[in-house]
């Protein structure tokens, strides 16, 4: 049953993979996109890193991390529009008319997103160091960080699924995503150095899990990692990404129910 | 032949979708193996959400089904392995090759290796998308998407295959072309066929046993031949120039059906269908009627009996009025609003 299960999973993230690679022009938007990120803030902010408490000479070093993380978060809030997509030309619907088994079918779109973030980080990464940063953690630090974008993706990629097969509207998703990316973003480590933001802001950074995923990707990414602070970031992100994946097998439920 | 078991089986299957839309009210439903079954109606009469319940989509809210001798609710993995269902969506993978939507749903049934492959061949070759197969499927017409659903359902050599109006939406050729395949199919050994559709004609055509649905339950079922046999003698349709009023409605009917050798007369709007023991001979003696009753007529045809008579017969209103029907109160339930939708 559970080798059956796994077989069935990678069956169906084949498929998603597919998918993704053979939209050129997603990939492309994926990797542009944060291209432009760091090259942009890269130039605007470069100074900032005077100001102190960013814990490197090099902004850009400092940049990484955070355009790592607000990538996850922008192309997994999306993952609903596909959802929703393939609700209404009746693939799901085929799938589960068939032996499929339903966690297959969810445990497919976890699996694709972690994958294709893990990747998008990678390439990110990999621009940077291109563009000069340095990564003084290594290997271990560069780990810790692409997993801490893939688990962040999980979470909202499976909180957008849950909102597509809810809501079936994409007027909503859009609604919802352009309503938190920015404050989110903003709200977070991502351009600025805690010890520079204002009191309530760095209060609010505290819960948010897009900082999760910074301040433990950086903090690994530095010379002289404090792993508690690596460890109890990503429980919480792994935490988080659980529910969140729980979540979405329940509105499956709920679909399932409406159909 | 008829020793085994039926293939599809339903007692009383009601359902109603949030918003109070009333899908099934009562379906009643034996499918003898072997044989292709037409379940027909007008959008929004429950077809559909039988189909649903009985592919193990959706769960009523009560009643009973057993589908190829498996229960529907308590083993739905048992009844999914033993059908093949083609939606009225695609439902194929757009970005995926035909070869590839094949050999996917092949697997997630079981099939591998060299009895896939060679699977895949023989369905790409019976559907005439050989040299489609390595095409993407956003690329093909209507015709080429719907033989690739069938293909589809037939992966796993099912023993029900559920066709859910399986020519909306298509041209006449390609409609034509579909009908010839399920034909073909239904003399495939021991395959039973559960066929939905709004049309009157592909029932007629395709099926050997139908059932008409109005309003979530079944109104009456039979072969096409004895449905229409049923209604005694012809059918005489009279328009007229303009509407009855509801107050003339039933004293002109009740003139209507005491001429001798009429034996039924109904009217809505400008039309009159009167079933008749002899069509021609009846036309003279209605026309006289209805010119006595000052009724002004503007074409009188005779016809043997339809399956649009039988739906009027039983469903107590005409085809393309429910169809309106149903196209106005569609919205709430998926069903109704989607099939609305497509017309």
């Amino acid at each position: 049953m559970s080798i059956n299960a796994l077989t069935q999973t990678w069956y169906m993230t084949q498929r998603q993979l597919t998918a993704v690679l053979r939209q050129p022009a997603y990939v492309v938007m994926m990797l542009i996109q944060p291209a432009i990120w760091l090259f942009l803030f890269g130039n605007l902010f470069k100074e900032v890193v005077e100001l102190g408490g960013f814990g490197t000479t090099s902004y850009l070093d400092y940049l990484v991390p955070g355009i790592v993380v607000m990538s996850a978060l922008s192309s997994n809030m999306w993952a609903g529009m596909g959802t929703l997509e393939e609700i209404e030309r009746g693939t799901l619907n085929r799938f589960l008319t068939t032996p499929v088994g339903r966690g297959a079918l969810m445990n497919a779109n976890v699996v694709q997103q972690a994958l294709t973030t893990a990747v998008q980080s990678l390439l990110i990464i990999l621009l940077g160091k291109l563009g000069g940063a340095d990564y003084p953690g290594g290997a271990a630090g560069l780990l810790v960080l692409v997993v801490a974008a893939s688990l962040l993706g999980t979470v909202f990629g499976a909180f957008s699924n849950a909102l597509g097969m809810l809501v079936r509207q994409r007027e909503s998703i859009i609604g919802i995503n352009t309503f938190l990316l920015l404050p989110l973003t903003f709200l977070s480590s991502a351009f600025m150095a805690p010890s520079q933001m204002p009191g309530w802001m760095r209060t609010i950074a505290d819960y948010n899990p897009l900082n999760w995923a910074m301040v433990a990707g950086r903090s690994a990414m530095s010379d002289n990692p404090d792993w508690s602070v690596v460890l109890t970031r990503s429980g919480a992100l792994l935490a988080l990404a659980v529910t969140a994946v729980w979540l979405s097998i329940r509105t499956f439920r709920a679909y399932q129910r409406s159909v | 032949m008829s020793t085994r078991a039926p293939a599809v089986q339903a007692r009383q299957l009601i359902k109603t979708y949030p918003g109070e839309v009333t899908a099934l009210s009562g379906m009643d439903l034996t499918v003898e193996a072997g044989t292709v079954f037409g379940l027909l109606g007008p959008n929004g009469a429950g077809k559909s959400t039988t189909v649903k319940i009985l592919t193990t989509l959706a769960r009523p809210d009560s009643g009973t089904a057993t589908v190829a001798g498996h229960d529907v609710l308590r083993h739905p993995d048992r009844v999914r392995r033993a059908i093949g269902v083609v939606a009225q969506k695609s439902g194929a993978d757009p970005v995926a090759t035909g070869r590839e939507n094949l050999q996917l749903q092949g697997r997630l049934y079981g099939l591998k290796g060299a009895a896939l492959r060679r699977r895949v061949d023989e369905l790409l070759a019976r559907f005439h998308l050989t040299d489609a197969a390595g095409r993407q499927v956003k690329g093909y017409s209507g015709g080429m998407q719907r033989r690739l659903d069938v293909a589809l359902g037939l992966v796993h050599r099912p023993e029900v295959l559920f066709l859910d109006e399986p020519t909306t939406g298509l041209d006449p050729e390609a409609r034509t072309a579909m009908w010839d395949e399920i034909a073909r199919l239904a003399g495939d050994e021991g395959l039973t066929i559960l066929l939905t559709t709004h049309y009157l004609e592909e029932a007629d055509r395709l099926a050997g046993h139908i059932a008409i649905v109005d309003r979530g339950r079944v109104v009456v079922e039979g072969t096409p031949d004895a449905l229409k046999g049923e209604l005694r003698g012809d059918a005489v349709h009279v328009e007229l120039r303009h509407p009855v009023g509801e107050a003339g409605r039933t004293l002109l009917t009740g003139a209507l059906t005491a001429l001798p050798g009429v034996y039924e007369a109904l009217l809505d709007g400008r039309r009159i269908s009167v079933r008749a023991e002899d069509g021609a001979a009846a036309v003279p003696a209605l026309l006289a009627a209805l010119e006595r009753a000052g009724v002004a007529v503007s074409a009188a045809t005779v016809a043997r009996p339809s399956l649009d008579d039988v739906y009027l017969r039983y469903a107590g209103r005409r085809y393309g009025e429910a169809e309106a029907a149903a196209a106005v109160s569609a919205g709430g339930s998926d069903d109704l609003a989607l099939t609305g939708g497509t017309r």
